[in-house]
């Protein structure tokens, strides 16, 4: 009897439960989706050192999952509660005919088992199939090719998507059997009457605090874009939090702002439905405004993650053919002996030192590593001077550069290279040469707040004195280049001089650089693990202070990294997409019961059915577009603020993150669109 | 003259084969221009199922209504709803105003879905709004008001498009005394200066007596017809309590 009630119950409610339904589908096949990942990428055919990193990954993601179940154990508990609130009637009418509390528990518990089940199953089976689809951009990712298509099934990611989701829906059950249990027949009975006044605000005081709200939030967006360079950690968090109360008075002074400018529109006001769209809108958004700055800020989160995490993966590996065009470097610092104490990091072991007085092919031979590894070898050099430190060529501006760079070491020594030996190093790393008369000197440099900084001062072309002679800055600003490999920008500045302007005994640091002696990519692979391994030992046994980098290390480190950063950013910002579209969704149908009088009403003044919907659709969808319209140009100036602090991802490869986006905000955000918009138009059909 | 709305021989029947109930059965009568009828029956009598046939709301099974010379009955979607908007006027027992909107607001709404022009509303409302002593009000939300204000202003709705017939369910319902004495003189008013056509539904033998002509229901047929002509107020309502007892039973209850 019981069971057929419960089951008869769900047919009647089953609109009702559509978003709820929509949810968790969408949460357990994400959910499932990214803890396959360790099985969809078992079949890459990648690096070893590749499949640390992926290790590494799905550590990352596991962990990062624990956290999204919390999420979406509170959101599905919230729409939970959301569904028992609506249903108080129905318990009313169950407890007047004297059926006891344990009874309608186990009413409820039946229909919430029924739910579950096939909310599993429908999930499970759609994040199956949506898996195949993500482990093509899975080997997209990791550069990997898929040799053949193989279906992929995770059993342990289902059992885990199980044990998860069964905590959160047992959590669920519990909530319901407690709050059947606190009910009071009166206050069921008297749940569908309306106690909620309408809250009036005063329009002009509305105005007012919506100006002063955009000239904060315009402060907060000056901030992070055109003072950004400035700005401290400590600031960061002082923007944040005015931008988020900005939001919250934004958000309160909205409804009642929009009226009174549409108001004084009247031709537009006076037309049609627009007057009860308006006023609809006004009340929803006056009753609900902390939960859409939640949303609102939830929706900015997602915008940016998604962006960026996408756009840095793009970015990473677009750097790397620039910056990495030569498949080894290695470094070792010069006489050791020389070194100040108070300027060393860790105590050189005597080895270390005695190897810092040999040329760094003898140091390479000494690990095992022949030299018919390698060809096209370049060996350059740093110099340095106590003629040339931080002081003299940095100091003009010294406040200036502290803003930036607060822990700068103003007595360290720039770093010098001779131009013919920078000129042979450019030429095997493809970048161009340059020519220097006897008193000239030239700066290069990539990394880009630096670079900033080094054009500000050789604006004013100061001259350089190195051992009595002086030489003049040959630009009034610096020209980008670097020395030595890395997946990202970050030469800080190296003075390029004439050859004899330095000597042997200002030698600091020695760069060995070359290509793998190989014709295929295979052969470049055994090379490097041939390396890899005697290096290492060697480093560690504090036998030489050689440090090396290879093309392939670099490009191992930034996909993986890339991936790693894509993925999670993926997981996050799907998961809060849905929270909020679903926390949207619901607060929009909570107040289907009065708008059905609302338009019951209008029906009888006989309004049109077009009419009618139109103005359903308009409120709904603004009532989504809002919190979103708001997310927008708060990210508009976030993903702004990303870019210039990371100063890695360039315009270009913004804009495909930005088109990925918005299409997941477009399936998913519309789709709950949708939904609501048809659940809400077949609870205001007339019966 | 060709009456305003003539009703010819309608039914209408609920239910089966099996259980039939027949809560119009073949009623029939006229309404003229500038009159004020009411409509009296106990609860059951079929009285609001007549008024709903005749605004649309629902449908007849046979027999024909027609409005100025117009078959109703026939009328589908949007017809309909443009046939509700644009010649009927609706009163009903608790207001249907929309609490999100003012007063100004709620009178305005009738002649924004006819798509009349914002300048012509302002001039429009503010008019009724003089007449029916509701200027004060305008700026006031529905919740602020008090129960005859509100249906002051619900008339208002309902008057403000010129309708041919305004049709009231229990307009009086809801109210104390006062406010309904001051409502039915509102409606007196708007007979006489608009030359409004008022049918109203009422169970209440005082509301009725406001009216020019009272028809009396019982099971879904006219049982009686009683026409004021120059009757005082007070001596028609003891007229329409005489039919009342001799309709006997339940309405006696009601009352």
């Amino acid at each position: 009897m019981l069971f057929k009630l419960s089951l008869k119950n769900l047919k009647k409610s089953i609109k009702d439960y559509a978003i709820y339904f929509f949810t968790l589908i969408l949460g357990v096949s994400i959910f499932y989706i990214f803890n396959s990942m360790e099985t969809q990428t078992v079949f890459l055919n990648v690096t070893s050192s590749t499949r640390e990193i992926i290790q590494m990954m799905i550590t990352m993601l596991s962990g990062v999952s624990v956290f999204v179940s919390f999420i979406l154990g509170f959101l599905i508990i919230y729409a939970n509660q959301f569904l028992m609130k609506r249903r108080k009637k129905e318990f009313a009418i169950y407890m007047t005919l004297g059926m006891s509390k344990q009874k309608i528990s186990q009413v409820l518990l039946i229909e919430t088992l029924f739910i579950e089940t096939i909310s599993l199953a429908v999930g499970l089976f759609l994040g199956v199939g949506l898996s195949q689809l993500m482990s093509v951009f899975v080997a997209n990712l990791f550069e990997a090719d898929l040799t053949e298509f193989t279906f992929i099934f995770s059993k342990e990611a289902m059992i885990k998507t199980l044990i998860y989701f069964g905590i959160m829906y047992l959590l669920v059950m519990i909530f319901n059997t407690i709050s059947v249990g606190r009910c009071k027949l009166i206050d069921l009975l008297q749940a569908n009457k309306k106690t909620e006044k309408i809250k009036l605000k005063n329009p002009v005081l509305c105005v007012l605090l919506f100006l002063a709200s955009c000239i904060s939030l315009g402060y907060c967006y000056y901030q992070v874009t055109a003072g950004a360079m400035n700005l401290t950690v400590n600031d960061i968090g002082k923007l944040m939090l005015i931008g988020a109360i900005s939001t919250f008075t934004l958000f309160w002074s909205l409804s009642g702002m929009l009226l009174k400018l549409f108001q004084s529109i009247k031709p537009l006001y006076y037309r049609n439905l627009n007057m009860f769209v308006l006023r609809q809108l006004a009340s929803k958004v006056n009753t609900t405004v902390f939960s859409m700055t939640v949303i609102s800020l939830m929706l900015f989160l997602t915008i940016g993650i998604l962006s960026s995490a996408l756009s840095l993966k793009n970015s990473m590996t677009a750097n790397l053919k620039e910056l990495a065009p030569i498949d080894f470097q290695a470094y070792k610092e010069w006489n050791l002996y020389d070194i100040p104490a108070e300027q060393q990091q860790y105590v050189y072991t005597e080895e270390e030192k005695q190897d810092s007085l040999i040329p760094i092919q003898e140091t390479l031979a000494k690990l095992n590593i022949p030299e018919s590894y390698f060809k096209d070898v370049v060996v350059s050099h740093y110099y340095g001077s106590n003629e040339v430190t931080y002081e003299t060529t940095l100091g003009t501006k010294r406040d200036y550069v502290s803003q930036s760079f607060p822990a700068i070491h103003w007595d360290y020594q720039e770093l010098l290279m001779p131009i013919s030996e920078y000129n042979a190093l450019a030429k095997l790393l493809g970048s161009p040469t340059y020519e220097l008369k006897d008193d000239e000197y030239i700066v290069i440099a990539d990394f880009d707040q630096m670079v900033t900084i080094r054009d500000e001062i050789l604006k004013d072309k100061p001259d350089l004195t190195l051992k009595g002679n002086t030489y003049h800055s040959k630009y009034d600003h610096v020209v980008e280049g670097f020395t030595e490999m890395s997946s990202n920008h970050i030469n800080t500045g190296i003075y390029l001089v004439p050859d004899d302007a330095v000597d042997d005994s200002m030698l600091v640091e020695e760069i060995f650089s070359a290509n793998y002696n190989a014709d295929t990519e295979e052969g470049k692979y055994e090379i490097e693990t041939a390396i890899q391994e005697p290096s290492e030992t060697a480093y560690a046994e504090g036998m030489t202070t050689l440090s090396a980098t290879s093309k392939i290390a670099i490009y191992e480190a930034s996909v993986g990294l890339g991936a790693m950063v894509t993925f999670i950013g993926l997981y996050l910002g799907m998961i809060f997409l849905i929270s909020s579209a679903a926390i949207l969704a619901l607060k929009e149908l909570s107040e289907s019961s009065d708008n059905k009088d609302r338009y019951a009403i209008l029906r009888r003044i006989g309004t049109d059915e077009a009419m009618i919907k139109k103005a359903l659709f308009l409120q709904i969808a603004c009532f989504f577009l809002l919190p979103l319209l708001v997310a927008s140009i708060h990210s508009i100036f976030g993903i702004r603020f990303a870019s210039i602090v990371l100063s890695t991802f360039g315009d270009e490869q913004l804009l495909p993150s930005i088109i990925m986006t918005a299409l997941f905000l477009i399936a998913i955000y519309g789709g709950y669109f949708i939904l609501t918009y048809f659940c809400s138009k077949s609870m205001i059909k007339e019966k | 003259m060709e009456p305003v709305l003539k009703i010819e021989h309608i039914e209408k029947y609920y239910g089966n084969r099996g259980s039939l109930t027949k809560a119009v059965d073949d009623i029939s009568f006229d309404v003229e221009k500038q009159e004020f009828v009411a409509i009296m029956g106990a609860s059951g009598s079929g009285k609001t199922t007549l008024l709903n046939c005749i605004s649309t709301i629902d449908r007849v099974t046979s027999g024909h209504i027609y409005m100025n010379g117009k078959e109703i009955t026939k009328l589908k979607g949007n017809a309909l709803n443009r046939f509700r908007r644009e010649e009927l006027g609706f009163i009903f027992q608790d207001f249907n105003l929309l609490d999100t909107l003012t007063a100004y607001e709620n009178i305005a709404l009738a002649l924004t879905i006819q798509g009349k022009k914002a300048k012509d509303i302002e001039k429009q409302v503010k008019g009724i709004a003089k007449k029916l002593n509701i200027t004060d009000v305008l700026k006031k939300y529905p919740y602020q008001m008090s129960g005859g204000q509100k249906q002051r202003v619900a008339s208002a709705r309902a008057m403000i498009t010129n309708p041919t017939l305004v049709l009231a369910d229990e307009p009086t319902g809801a109210l104390d005394s006062k406010s309904a004495r001051m409502l039915l003189e509102n409606f007196e008013y708007l007979n006489e200066s608009f030359q409004a056509t008022i049918l109203m539904v009422t169970h209440d033998a005082f509301t009725a007596s406001y009216a020019s002509r009272v028809i009396f229901i019982k099971d879904g047929k006219i049982f009686h017809e009683l026409k004021r002509g120059e009757d005082s107020r007070k001596e028609f309502f003891d007229k329409i309590i005489d039919v009342v007892t001799l309709l006997g039973g339940d309405l006696n209850d009601v009352i």
